[in-house]
Parts: structure tokens; sequence; C-alpha cells
């Protein structure tokens, strides 16, 4: 069947021409025809779009060209992301129906290295949220239970994946957005380094914090994926001028042999699930029988990552959603003749975004006010460093650190929708990563006892040491599916 | 009580957010709630730790100063809400007796 297929193998079968780009497009249009209408991963799908360029992928293939590894794998896209040929709209109603006159720069290598944009995925209104409940455009469902969260804000893309729409897909995460909705979902999401990949054409939400990276089944699919849109871009001056990290070389390697693993001490006890603490104990115990070395290590300052973080992402927001002015793109609302431009923008705003978009608009005009700015912004801008510091002190005692990537399973659709702390503990253990820009994964390692659903451990890695989450997200992989008899993801209701 | 209906109020106006009362009203409990979640950051001691704004300290960013093809008017205004003549078309923002 091809849609249980790994990209790796995809990409294979189509350069050695045994089965062709158009084929494998056609299969996974077909999948989505199917389950869509139940999980709603997309948003847009573009099936003529995706079978032209799959057939020029073939035809390429006809013409004796070499392929890539990924020419002709189909690719789930979030809509955050500028598509030139496809909407684009981050969930948002205030950019219903957009067409970004150019591609994101991550879009332009996508199509650079023949991957096939099957559409565009569903997530929470510009990537706030940890549910994708926030949409404009109504919930994404969790493959593994329809009734419950597929994470967010890039929860179309996992739900695409795990529900075998799309053998890859593309996130951003800005507190968490990949790595929470890969664990939730049963599949490896990976955060690269901050810079690592190009924010140029993604509608920004938390400039220094917002992170371009994949979503796969398996660590080798994501190694790929990152390497394909990763590296310096001219267009964002943000980007990273130094070599990718080799991170499919080091997905191949999968050994943890004398590498020195630390536990965050600060990422257990009160709010965390029995079921998820267990899964991560035996990961642990994994790495030590792989012949790693696990030591406890404390990061004091991570317990105020949190607050920071609710700090410094809806102050960036409250700046970058300035841009949605009704005057040159998007919805115009009230533009009767009497009123001013302000007024026009006013009530534009007011309908055009969502709850939980004006919260946090509201939230950071506040934090940045004059005679609150020091108390609420510099204060969290002083956390920052000292969680900078707390990585710092901590990479010369380890290699890489470990946690369960989030607090609880997948949670009802509904359960957490108004009372926003409750949604916002979703990104406990991940927000330290993008805060430091250092690199992070998570890889599946568990169904939790209480109510059978998948369980991430997160492994972070100093920035810019990509690879080394590669390495070791890959050992566990193969260990676990040793262990399993195969993916976790097998292990999913079938839909 | 760390927000009032009339501080969110004026947020909203700062924000150019027209909001509604019921609307005022429920962000002010839930904004209340959270700034006194996120205020524990001022329990950290940190008087002599600089902030960061961004993980990684980069300065002097420069690209070539080359040309390069731009967008046509039509691609700039093809989302447009209005346009007239090549233009945006823009509500009035000047008061009528300015």
């Amino acid at each position: 069947m091809l849609i249980k297929k790994s990209a790796v193998e995809l990409g294979q079968l189509i350069a050695a021409g045994e089965v062709s780009a158009v084929e494998v497009t056609q299969a996974h249009l077909d999948r989505i025809a199917v389950v869509d209408d139940r999980v709603h991963a997309f948003l847009h799908v573009g099936s003529g779009s995706a079978l032209e360029q799959a057939a020029a992928v073939d035809a390429r293939r006809a013409a004796g060209e070499t392929l890539g590894p990924l020419a002709g794998v189909p690719i789930a896209h979030k809509d955050v992301f500028s598509t030139h040929d496809m909407p684009t709209t981050a969930a948002s109603r205030i950019l219903q129906g957009w067409r970004p006159p150019f591609d994101a720069t991550v879009t332009a290598r996508l199509r650079a290295a023949g991957l096939v944009i099957l559409g565009k995925t569903n997530m929470d209104e510009f990537a706030m949220g940890s549910s994708t409940e926030n949409s404009a455009y109504g919930p994404t469902h969790n493959p593994w239970d329809l009734t419950r969260i597929p994470g967010g804000s890039s929860g179309g893309s996992s739900a695409a994946v795990a529900s075998y729409e799309a053998p890859l897909a593309t996130g951003t995460d800005t507190g968490g957005s990949i790595r929470q909705p890969a664990a939730v979902t049963g599949l490896v999401g990976m955060k690269p380094t901050y810079g690592g990949s190009s924010r140029y054409g993604l509608i920004a939400f938390a400039s220094s914090l917002d992170t371009p990276g994949p979503f796969a089944r398996n660590v080798l699919d994501a190694a790929l994926l990152h390497e394909a849109f990763s590296g310096h871009d001219v267009m964002d001056s943000t980007s990273i001028d130094a070599p990718v990290p080799s991170v499919v070389a080091a997905a191949r390697q999968a050994d943890v042999a004398g590498l020195r693993v630390g536990v965050v001490r600060e990422f257990s006890g009160d709010g965390y699930q029995p079921g998820v603490l267990a899964r991560f104990h035996e990961a642990t115990e994994l790495l030590e029988s792989l012949g790693a070395k696990v030591v406890e290590v404390s990061c004091p300052a991570f317990d105020y990552a949190l607050p920071a973080y609710y700090l410094i992402a809806p102050s960036e927001a409250s700046s970058n959603l300035a841009r949605f002015d009704a005057m040159r793109y998007g919805l115009r609302v009230g533009d009767d003749g009497s009123r001013s431009a302000e007024e026009v923008m006013a009530l534009t705003r007011a309908e055009g975004f969502g709850a939980e978009v004006k919260r946090r608009i509201i939230l950071g005009t506040y934090a940045l006010s004059s005679g609150y700015y020091d108390a609420y912004y510099g204060k969290a801008q002083q956390v920052r460093t000292l969680i900078s510091r707390d990585f710092d002190a901590a990479f010369e005692q380890v290699d890489v650190l470990v946690s369960p990537t989030t607090p609880t399973t997948a949670f009802p659709i509904g359960e957490r929708a108004d009372n926003p702390m409750a949604m916002y503990l979703a990104d406990l253990c991940t927000i330290p990563s993008n805060m430091a820009g250092n690199a992070a994964i998570s890889v599946p390692c568990g169904l939790a006892d209480e109510d059978g659903l998948p369980v991430g451990l997160q492994i972070m890695a100093p920035v810019l040491a990509d690879d080394r989450v590669y390495r070791v997200g890959a050992a566990v992989e193969k260990a676990l599916e040793d262990r399993w008899g195969g993916p976790l993801l097998g292990k999913a209701p079938q839909l | 009580m760390s927000i009032t209906r009339d501080e969110v109020a004026h947020l909203a106006r700062l924000s150019r957010l027209a909001l509604g009362e019921d609307e005022l009203e429920h962000f002010a409990t839930q904004l209340d709630v959270i700034i006194s979640a996120v205020a524990r950051v001022q329990e950290v001691a940190a008087d002599d730790i600089p902030p960061t704004s961004h993980a990684l300290p980069l300065t002097n960013v420069f690209r070539p100063d080359e040309i390069r093809p731009s967008l046509t008017p039509q691609q700039a205004l093809a989302g447009a809400p209005a346009a007239e003549e090549d233009r945006f078309r823009v509500p009035r923002i000047l008061d009528e007796e300015a």
C-alpha cells in the first residue's frame, strides 16, 4: 500500500521507476478524499497542481535526470507558509482566500527538491494555540481518537501524517507547535536551531522564536525533509550563515554509546500524567541499556519559561499583527464611506481575529505599555537570558537533555478551549528550547496506560547540534520499534 | 484584580480592536488570571542579568544591494480590498475639518 510507505521508500521507488510520482500523489489524494471529512487536516487540497508537479517529476526522470531523495514525494504544507498558487490564511478569517504574490523560501525549496505539495494544513489561527481549536475554519481531529485534539498549532500537519494522508508535513514551532502535535499523534517532529530554517514568507507570530521544521513518521524521513528546506537565506536576516548540520547522516548513525544524557529535573511531578512519566522513565532506561550515561540535571530557570514566554510571544505578536490593517490585503469590514480608516481598521480586526488572537494582542500591548514594560517584558527578557545560561551549564555536563515532550496525552476537543492557562500548560516542556533557540526533537516513546494514547520523548541539544538529536532519536526509534515489532503508529485504529 | 475592564478597553483601543461589552468583560476576567500567572517572572532575582531579545546574537547583517525583479502593480494590488488607478483605495484618514 503506497500510503503506508515512508518518504525514503517512496523516493527510492520513484527514482527507480518502479512507481510514478503521479501514482504516489493520486494514492494520497484518494486517501484524503476518504478520511479528511473526519480528520479535517486540510484547509485546501490542490489536486490539480499536485498532479502537475508529480507529472513534472516523472518527466524529469523519463528525460534521464537523476532525482533527489524526496523528488515526487507528497507533502502537506502548513497554511502559515506563503504559496503563490494556493490560498494562505494562517487559519484566520482576516486572510480568507488570500493568495500571496510570492512563495516562502521553505515553499520554494520544497518545490526545488521535487516534493509535491498536496495542500495547506489547518492550524491554530496565526499559530497561537496547542490544539488547532483556534482555527477560524473548525478543529482538526486526532487520528488516534477523533474526539481528541491533534495538538497545535501545527495540528493539521500532525493529523495529515498520522492518518496517512501524507508521509511528510511542514510545521512551525514558536513554543512547541511542532513537537507537541508530533508527540500527541505518535510522530517525529523537529524544531531546528533558530535561524537554521528561513522565516521568509512565513506569516509571523513571534519573530524571535518562530522556526520552521519537519513532521514525519520516522526519524530518517524527518532528517531528509529538514535537509531539503534548511540552510542560509539572504531574504531572512536572522538566518544562520553556516552549513546545515549533517542530520541525514546522523539519523543513519542511530547510536548513543558513550553519550551523556541529562534528565531535566524540573520537568516531572505535579501536573504530569502518570502514563507519560512511566513511558519517559522507560525511555531513559532504554538509553542506558544502549550504552548512554544518564544523569539528572537541574535547570531552575525552566520553571519560569512558561510565564516568560507568555509575555515575550504576545508582545511580539501584538507588533507583528499590526500589519493586518484592512488596507492592502485581507478582510475589510464597514467601509461604507462614512467611517474613517481607523474605524474600519478596528471593526475589521474585531471581526477578522478570533478570541485567542485578540487575547494575545491585548496581553502583548499590556506587557509593552509604559509603566508595565520593566515589570513584565523586561523581566521576561532577563528570564530568557537565565534559560540560555541553564542550557549552557547543562551542556557542559551532558551531550543532550531529555524530558517528556508534553505533560499529558491528547486531551478531548473542547476541554481547555475557554481556559487559556490550562491550554498554555501543554507547552511547558517545549518552550525553553524556543527561548534559547537550540535544537529539539520529539520521537514516539509508547502509549500511556490510562488512555492508550501516544507519548513523546523530547531530546534537546545545543544550538547548531541538530544532528545530535537525530542521532539519539534514531537510536531510540530503532530499539523501540524492535520491541514493538514496528512503528508505534501501527497501533493506531484504522480510519 | 491585576487588570480592570476599563484597562482592557483602553488596550483594545490602542490595538485597534472594536470589542463589544461582552468581549471586554470576558477578556478582563481571563486576562486577570493570565497576568497574575505570568507575573511570576517578577520572583526571579535578575537585577544584574542582561536582557535577551533574540536567541542568536547577530548584528549588522547585510546583503548585496542588487536590483531584482519586483511585483507588478497588478500583483501588488491583487489582494487589495479596494483599488483605484493602480493604487490602494482606503477610507478617509483625516477628519473632514482637518
